[in-house]
């Protein structure tokens, strides 16, 4: 178990301090609900722009995307080049007009706009579910993680974070969340570069991190460069350690799934509604996705580092290792189990990222083929304590730390809004004065926070509700880029015709998971559960082949619906559809800021670095 | 609205990096600060320094340009 000087303490208390002084401070501005849940409107789009990934950039995202650069490589950053900022460009220059524009003040507000009272409701009370559990899950993520590496109590990590994020949020509103994202944004960054830096030192930069990566291709049956090109070995599912092929990966991850996600998510889209005027409102995604293509490089590295430094590397010779401190923490039954760091250990690998241990045995897990199972998930904290000294360890952690209070922050201040708006005010008491529905915004945030951390415990004792939770989610979310395309794009489309396309997405989702099985997985929540029809080489190829089928079939029973249903008047529609909006203008002085050219600039970019490294 | 972020952001990481620069002078060529040998415990306490530096003298800078 690595120990922490009172340097990094002290570290962690002045974050901590300034979290909530930023809070304290701008509670004075808070008069209105609109000041509350949309920060008045008033904040320049440098800040938004850097919410808007913040808010995402939660545990998932800082630990997972470490987890998969170890397991999938630089394939991983397919995420980023592929998914992520192609959607963010969609975003700012098609639809935030819409969402801008309308003066919604939340994305299901937007289809009630647009469509109608049900499909509105049908997307409140899903989002508003959901992200209190995704809270609770990543909550659950983070209190494990401390206990594991610091040996922290559970209890005390979760209700001290989720006490922190409650606090900055119920003063500051809004306001106070997208400040502290930004904060937090920073924080990651000057927290995690010095880990690529000594890292990739360690290991003689990135030819030496290909070189050594070789050998666990080649030791996995793969080519000698699959964990270091992102392209050359999309050809076929079995080339690649990710398990699938270029058409599932650009139609189901950077189609579907990722403008899916940035497109119709509240938790993201409400920072740009927050921005002070039209122009920075289509700035905000745009102006983010510049720092977000450079986060492969800050978070899936240190996942590859973690395959390829080597425990007795230089950094063990000058100081007390602290990956053989940490292994008996993460061993269940310490001494039994042989770990990485151990001298003499049965099986020699390269790479920090301990074994995955059997909760009953503590012993290591192994996959069908008998070989080890790897703890992914530690691959990013591994390195922090394998790399940092004291004082940067405590930066890291911070990091961390914050990583996990600005996704829980996204999370909570979406969820307040939803509730308050979307189900608060329409079905259970409209009319009332703006100050009772700003009472009610900070009761929202005490009562979010509650649940995320109730869920929390829920995620503790029975792992496998989570799991089918997240299911249920993936579901619910992989239509709803074919009903927000639509609505924006077709007049045509109905009210009628959005339900009837969401709720059979869904069912589709819900039947082509039922059907389907990834290779080597038992039947039951990873699918199979109506008879194996098909399998997929990977799991993420099935993920990627459900959200395909669940748009499909959204965007065709839209359409079909639409044309036997009663369209809107256009002039009802004005504002909420391309084509009977007015095109917006920009208030911006310099080329380069209009989003247009922005946008060329951005896109430019990510052809460049998928290219770089092709 | 009211506050300017980079004010906090600025004396943020400025005092962070006074912190780090602090301990990473004091404890300079210990054993176990000097991961693959760079202290770098020093030379990032001052990136950070430099960086909240240049976050309050932007903020300055437009709380000038907005008095003018």
């Amino acid at each position: 178990m690595t120990t922490l000087h009172w340097i990094d303490y002290a570290i962690m208390l002045l974050y901590f301090a300034f979290v909530l002084g930023i809070g304290a401070m701008l509670r004075r501005y808070v008069h209105t609900s609109e000041d509350f849940f949309l920060s008045g409107r008033s904040i320049p789009a440098w800040v938004t722009g850097l919410a808007f990934i913040s808010a995402n950039l939660g545990a998932q995202e800082v630990i997972g995307m470490g987890a998969s650069g170890a397991k999938y490589g630089i394939a991983t950053s397919h995420f980023y080049w592929v998914g992520a900022i192609p959607a963010m460009v969609f975003v700012g220059l098609f639809m935030m007009p819409f969402y801008y524009g309308s003066r919604a003040r939340s994305v299901p507000e937007y289809l009630k706009l647009r469509f109608d009272e049900k499909t509105r409701g049908l997307n409140a009370v899903s989002f508003a579910v959901m992200t209190v559990f995704s809270s609770g899950i990543s909550l659950y993520a983070m209190g494990k993680l401390l206990n594991l590496l610091l040996g922290w109590s559970f209890d005390a990590s979760i209700l001290v974070a989720g006490g922190i994020v409650l606090g900055y949020i119920f003063l500051g509103g809004l306001t106070s969340a997208i400040y502290n994202e930004v904060l937090q944004f920073f924080l990651i960054v000057f927290g995690f570069a010095p880990l690529v830096f000594l890292g990739l030192r360690d290991v003689g930069g990135w030819a030496g991190l290909s070189a050594r990566l070789a050998g666990v291709a080649t030791g996995n049956g793969y080519a000698p460069g699959a964990y270091t090109r992102s392209w050359a070995f999309m050809g076929h599912a079995s080339a690649n350690p990710v398990g699938v092929e270029w058409f599932g990966l650009v139609m189901g991850l950077g189609f579907v799934l990722s403008f899916g996600y940035w497109c119709t998510d509240f938790l993201v889209v409400q920072r740009a509604m927050a921005a002070n005027s039209m122009t920075a409102a289509r700035r905000t995604p745009l102006i983010a996705a510049l720092p977000k293509m450079m986060f492969p490089f800050l978070v899936i590295i240190p996942g590859m580092l973690a395959m390829a430094v080597s425990s007795t590397s230089s950094v063990r010779q000058t100081r007390v290792a602290p990956a053989a401190q940490v292994a008996p923490a993460v061993a269940t039954a310490p001494g039994v189990t042989p770990t990485p760091s151990e001298p003499g250990a049965s099986e020699p690998r390269p790479g920090i990222v301990p074994p995955k241990l059997d909760t009953r045995t503590g012993q290591p897990l192994r996959d069908a083929r008998g070989r080890v199972v790897l703890d992914y998930d530690l691959a990013t904290p591994m390195m922090l304590v394998h790399f940092f000294p004291a004082g940067l360890l405590g930066l890291g952690l911070t990091a961390l730390l914050a990583s996990f209070m600005s996704g829980m922050a996204g999370n909570v201040t979406a969820f307040n809004t939803v509730w308050t708006y979307d189900l608060y005010q329409s079905y259970v008491r409209p009319g009332a004065a703006d100050s009772h529905y700003l009472a009610m915004g900070r009761f929202a945030t005490v009562f979010g926070v509650a649940v995320s951390i109730a869920a929390a415990y829920v995620a503790a004792s029975f792992n496998n509700i989570m799991d089918f939770l997240q299911l249920v989610f993936a579901f619910v979310n992989a239509p709803l880029f074919a009903t927000f395309a639509l609505g924006m794009f077709w007049p045509r489309a109905t009210g009628h015709g959005a339900f009837a396309g969401l709720v059979s997405g869904i069912l589709a989702a819900a039947a082509h998971h039922g059907l389907s099985l990834p290779a080597g997985a038992h039947v039951g929540v990873k699918g199979g559960y109506l008879g194996v029809v098909t399998t997929y080489p990977s799991e993420l190829a099935q993920t990627f082949w459900t959200a395909i089928v669940a748009w499909v079939t959204c965007f065709v029973v839209t359409i079909l619906v639409s044309l036997v249903t009663r369209a809107r008047a256009p002039d009802e529609l004005r504002g909420l559809v391309y084509g009977l909006t007015p095109k917006p203008s920009d208030d911006v002085k310099r080329w380069y800021e209009r989003p247009g050219p922005l946008a060329v600039i951005v896109l430019t970019l990510t052809v460049g670095l998928n290219l770089i490294f092709f | 609205m009211g506050t300017d972020l980079r004010v906090p952001l600025g004396a943020l990481f400025g005092v962070l990096g006074l912190l780090l620069t602090a301990y990473g002078a004091a404890t300079l060529g210990q054993p176990g600060t000097e991961p693959t040998g760079v202290p770098i415990n020093l030379i990032w306490g001052i990136v950070l320094v430099a960086f909240g530096l240049w976050m309050l003298l932007l903020a300055r800078r437009a709380r000038h340009a907005s008095k003018v």
